[in-house]
């Protein structure tokens, strides 16, 4: 019979052949992704097993991105422990807060390979996905434990297939598609599920959009996603110039807990309402909400071409007065390319605030809602106070809503911009 | 077996209801503790006391990684949570703290907030004034790891034991 991915990893990286779904197994990743100002736990659990020298500096991977540049003599003192404990363990692949989001870095910097098992302190490791890799979010105890044993526990998912067809009509995104699929799947649709994206829609996406719907996969419960790494993914591999890999492929006529499979060709623009991620509806029916913040960033829509969509809508516009529109590349990387193509000062001429790469307003960091204020977000979250404020609202959407929002100061249809 | 007293949510209690993310920056559990679902609302910390239960819907600790959203109920008193079922990445962190993650359907729907329960984790029994609930046993190795206190624990004992870096 033939394997998912997930059983091909699994296989691979924990050297048993058959491993039947549900086992637990002990597995060494390839990468262990360490990132925001919570990390300083985690060290003090590594000092408590009594284990002088990580298992490997060189697959460690060291990343400040959550409360950036610090903001209080609390986060700057865990920054501070964060370097002194990377310099002693001579991990090399460490970002300090000039870097941006750990998941774009992780991607950007080659650290995440196609064919790899790579853990994350943080949920959106699932984001590897997009490249060919499996790839899932750890606790800080677990990141303890790999750290000093390179070892975790890990159980076998089931797998879920997603095929998605049809040609995204204009104004319709990836985020689109995310938002649609997490609503019929539900928030809990795919827990503890590896889920595996087929299909000519996803075949045409590049990276930047397989990528949203990787990040966007834990927002239904999965543990894992997966893209399979083809021509598109080798292009965008050998421009960032990473080093070689081995893809790895799940055999055909694997057998899958469910399959779903979408006709996108309709799709219109979609946007989750507060304040659960699944709680979707077309842009249609909540057009005219107003907005007091428009978020653009975060590691679901923060990249070049999420930026160059909204600065295409802002250009030669302003935002709406009673709208602050925060722009926040999801990296250095992203922020240079963003300004090197004038988008940067396309969004400075219409009045929106450019701040540093990182998470950002995404979960409060900044961008902090007041008492009954609504935003319009390309993040990923719409929990109750996500933006630090229970008492306010957020909704997330593509780019180019977001956007359209800004400029109209209500929500509003990007169909009509583009 | 322990003895407490219900506390109950409904669906969906995110990492961000527990433990919203401006605390993320503490770093000292006791402290964590006194924010304990505090994305309720600011007196609801003053709400969990020693021994009591969580009873709670579907997808449980869903949200970020946050370890914090386990540490923080722990330290508050916390004896375990009874959820219709759990996000992935909660349930290991819960799991990882040896603290008690119970999915039971049947309880949720028939425990009442305030309800005194009792709770046998070990032999998979939920005891209420009138009523008995049962739920399977999670497996060996996670019974291990919970039984040894956590996965700290567990992992110290097996470097102690084997000498190797290797666990499970």
């Amino acid at each position: 019979m033939g394997k998912t991915f997930a059983e091909k990893i699994f296989a691979i990286k924990s050297g048993k052949e058959d491993i039947s779904v549900g086992e637990i197994v002990s597995i060494s990743p390839d990468v262990l992704l360490c990132s925001a100002a919570t990390f300083a736990i985690a060290i003090e659990q590594f000092r408590e097993l009594g284990v002088k020298k990580v298992w490997d500096p060189d697959r460690i991977v060291v990343i400040l991105d959550h409360f950036i540049p610090a903001p209080t003599m609390q986060v700057a003192n865990n920054h501070k422990l964060i370097r002194e404990f990377v310099k002693e363990q001579g991990i090399k692949n460490f970002y300090d807060i000039r870097e941006g989001v750990c998941h774009q870095v992780m991607v950007e910097k080659c650290h995440a390979l196609p064919g790899m098992l790579i853990l994350g302190k943080d949920s959106h490791t699932t984001s590897y996905g997009a490249i060919g890799a499996f790839s899932s979010g750890i606790g800080t105890t677990e990141t303890a434990v790999v750290l000093a044993t390179g070892r975790l526990w890990l159980r076998l998912p089931e797998s879920v297939k997603i095929v998605v067809n049809g040609k995204l009509p204009k104004g319709i995104f990836a985020k689109d598609v995310a938002l649609k699929i997490i609503h019929d799947l539900t928030s809990d649709g795919c827990t503890y599920k590896a889920v595996e994206f087929y299909g000519e829609t996803i075949g045409k996406m590049s990276i930047s959009e397989r990528f949203t719907l990787a990040n966007m996969s834990v927002e239904m419960g999965a543990k894992a996603s997966f893209t399979a790494c083809d021509d598109v993914t080798k292009a965008y591999l050998q421009a960032h110039g990473c080093p070689r890999y081995k893809p790895v492929f799940p055999d055909q006529g694997a057998s899958y807990e469910r399959v779903y499979e979408f006709d996108v060709s309709s799709l219109e623009p979609m946007v989750s309402c507060p304040h659960q991620v699944d709680n979707v509806k077309s842009v249609t029916e909540v057009v005219g909400l107003e907005v007091n913040q428009a978020f653009l960033g975060s590691c679901t829509n923060g990249r070049v071409d999420d930026l160059e969509i909204a600065a295409r809508i802002l250009e030669g516009k302003k935002v709406h007065p009673n709208v602050r529109l925060l722009v926040v590349p999801a990296s250095r990387g992203v922020y240079l390319e963003a300004l090197e193509r004038g988008h940067i000062r396309t969004f400075l001429e219409a009045d929106a605030v450019v701040a540093n790469p990182g998470c950002s307003a995404c979960f409060g960091a900044n961008g902090v809602l007041a008492d009954g204020e609504r935003c319009i977000s390309s993040s990923n979250r719409n929990f109750m106070g996500r933006m630090g404020n229970a008492k306010s609202e957020v909704f997330l959407a593509s780019p180019a809503t977001v956007a359209a929002s800004a400029i109209k100061g209500k929500i509003a249809d990007p169909r009509n911009f583009l | 077996m322990i003895e407490g007293r219900v506390i109950k949510l409904g669906d969906s209690i995110n990492t961000d209801i527990i433990y919203p993310g401006r605390f993320l920056p503490i770093t000292d559990p006791e402290e964590m503790a006194k924010h304990a679902f505090q994305g309720i609302s600011d007196d609801f910390p003053a709400k969990l006391e020693k021994n009591c239960f969580i009873v709670a819907g579907a997808n449980f600790g869903c949200g970020s990684s946050r370890e914090q959203a386990v540490t923080c109920l722990r330290y508050a008193g916390v004896a375990g949570v009874i959820a219709k079922g759990f996000s992935r990445i909660f349930f290991r962190n819960a799991i990882n703290q040896g603290f008690p993650v119970i999915t039971c359907a049947n309880a949720v729907n028939k425990i009442s907030d305030g309800e005194i329960i009792t709770v046998d984790f070990a032999g998979g029994k939920i005891t209420t004034v009138n009523e008995e609930f049962t739920f399977p046993s999670l497996p060996p190795f996670i019974m291990g790891i919970i039984e040894s206190g956590g996965l700290i624990n567990y992992t110290k004992i097996a470097l102690k034991k084997h000498g190797e870096k290797r666990i499970g």
